[in-house]
């Protein structure tokens, strides 16, 4: 567990981090985010010195449950409108890059 | 006029809702330039709704509690077809499909949505110097910060660009501008008032508010915008009391906390812990019983934020990925278009709460860093709960100083992230909270003093802060 061995964040962590965010960052940007982001862990560690044991996590204010509504047919967003604000339109679809390589 | 006369004026045809907004339109004309507090100001669509306004008074038609008021929105509360930005490049030139639902509430009220205001990028700050247009100043000292994130919001109000906004509020971002500023600021109960269209942030904290230069301005929006929406799954479908009727009921036997860790915490500075102090006094002589009550758990309470938030943050904004709509800078493919649209669309703060919520919630951190703060937000929602079974309210300070100066705090992160201290335990909880103005601090900058309630109890809560603005200095 992080917390039990209080290592600051890795350049390496911080570049696996940002692939899964999809954030294409420049290496200045690594370097940075890598000491403000242990920085910011380091306090987030004050919470280690609370006993946590028993105590259910909060995930939303409101005791929700399933909401539901009648299944009626209602207006939808324009389709026109919609698309207009996309980058890159074809056949009422959007257009994104290749994803998968030709054969 | 505050928005009061405005509307009563309107509504008895002894001024029209266009001489208003005409009359708005100068200030903002005058006085834009140098606060960047608007981002975009609707002048042609305001007239219009105006001219609506007014027609309906000559047909002798009600146009509503709002009528003829205009509204400012902060720039992450979408309008159908007009820009919406959340003072990002990555959204720059987006004009919205749907319009939010209170923005739909101000129109039917007769309200005029007048502009939209700055704001830090997707409501990530505490001082609008994230903005991606550039930073909007405090009309009380062009050389210091508004508050953030509402800062637009906030210093319109002030300013008096418009007797009435609107803002969001996840850690804070209504009540501490409103400090800064000198105005009044109001967090709602989450799901008291409906987020459909407003562009998510971290949705378990996010809540829309309202600005006002007095408390009773404040409640007349807020009755505006409250109520149950069926387009937002968490919004409370209970009936709701409105704030505006009781406003004047006094606070006689309404028991008051103040809240130790908060009030008396070491960042908090002594002219911002006097100004608590004589706003309990004033409850007191007005007969309210005032103690002192401690809530532990909220010394956790930015830790605990610092991971829930951008946790949030990071999972509701994967939807900028350059695909349907925004910015896109293209790649050789998909993965490589979305890297980079990206990294070339969002700002500094919002990569880093990015990053730091992938990575709490990441394989092999999620128990260490989401998971904990988790069970630290029970705990605080606990303190809460067993404080207001002996008080009706509680008092912290909004922020624990007055308006800083800009680029005071941009050096390092936990620097500006201590300027939401003591209203993110609110959000934490779900609960109510409200900034009234208390005077100045040395530096003539406006102080604040906070204002809790339980859930649901904003009826109470105006009460308070009606006395509290009176006797303030």
């Amino acid at each position: 567990m992080a917390d039990e061995n209080p290592t600051a964040i890795t350049r390496a962590e911080v570049e696996h981090v940002a692939g899964l965010a999809r954030l294409g960052l420049s290496a200045d940007e690594v370097d940075r985010l890598t000491h403000e982001l242990a920085g910011i862990l380091i306090h987030a560690r004050d919470m280690g010195e609370l006993d946590l044991s028993g105590v259910e996590p909060t995930s939303h204010p409101l005791p929700l449950v399933n909401v539901v509504r009648p299944d009626e047919i209602s207006p939808s967003l324009d389709r026109d409108e919609v698309l207009a604000a996309a980058p890159a339109v074809q056949d009422n679809q959007f257009r994104v890059p290749r994803i998968l390589e030709a054969p | 006029m505050n928005a009061i006369e405005i509307a009563a004026s309107v509504r008895a045809g002894e001024v029209s809702a266009r001489e208003v907004v005409e009359g708005y339109l100068a200030t903002i004309d005058a006085g834009n330039g140098e606060l960047n507090a608007l981002l975009l100001v609707g002048e042609q669509a305001a007239r219009a709704a105006a001219d609506e306004v007014d027609a309906a008074v000559a047909a002798g038609n009600d146009p509503g509690p709002l009528a003829g008021v205009p509204v400012v929105l902060k720039d992450n509360l979408c309008q159908r077809g007009v820009v919406t930005t959340c003072g990002s490049r990555i959204l720059e030139g987006w004009r919205p499909p749907y319009t939010a639902t209170v923005v739909d509430a101000v129109t039917r009220a007769g309200g005029i949505p007048l502009g939209k205001a700055n704001l830090d990028e997707f409501a990530m700050g505490s001082s609008t110097e994230n903005s991606a247009f550039g930073p909007t100043r405090n009309p009380h000292d062009s050389t210091r910060v508004p508050g953030g994130s509402s800062g637009g919001s906030a210093a319109c109000v002030a300013a008096k660009f418009a007797p009435l906004a609107l803002g969001s509020d996840t850690g804070g971002s209504i009540r501490q501008p409103a400090a800064l500023c000198g105005v009044v600021g109001v967090k709602p109960t989450y799901g008291r008032v409906s987020r459909y269209g407003l562009v998510a942030f971290a949705s378990s904290l996010d809540q829309i508010g309202p600005f006002g230069a007095s408390v009773t301005d404040a409640a007349l929006l807020l009755d505006v915008i409250s109520g149950h929406d069926r387009r937002d799954s968490t919004s409370i479908p209970e009936t709701l009391t409105p704030v505006s009727p009781t406003l004047e009921n006094g606070v006689a036997k309404l028991r008051v906390g103040v809240i130790d860790e908060l009030t008396n915490g070491g960042g908090v500075a002594l002219e911002v812990r006097a100004a608590v102090l004589a706003a309990a006094a004033a409850l007191e002589a007005a007969g309210a019983t005032i103690e002192s009550v401690s809530l532990p758990s909220t010394q956790f309470g930015l830790s605990a934020y610092y991971m829930i938030a951008p946790a949030e943050a990071s999972s509701n904004l994967a939807r900028y990925d350059g695909v349907r709509y925004g910015l896109r800078v293209e790649g050789e493919n998909l993965a490589a278009m979305n890297e980079r649209t990206r990294d070339a669309g969002f700002g500094p703060e919002v990569k880093r709460r990015i990053m730091l919520g992938t990575y709490a919630l990441s394989a092999g951190y999620y128990d260490a860093y989401y998971g904990r703060a988790q069970r630290v937000r029970t705990l605080i929602t606990r303190d809460f709960n067993r404080v207001y079974e002996g008080c009706d309210v509680l008092l912290s300070p909004t922020s624990p100083t007055t308006a800083f100066k800009l680029g005071d705090r941009t050096a390092d992160p936990m620097t500006m992230y201590q300027s939401d201290v003591c209203t993110i335990p609110t959000n934490l909880a779900g609960h109510p909270a409200m900034s009234v103005p208390w005077g100045t601090g040395a530096d003539s900058m406006p102080v604040g003093v906070q204002i809790l309630a339980p859930a649901l109890a904003e009826a109470t809560m105006f009460r308070v802060a009606r006395v509290v603005e009176d006797a303030a200095p």
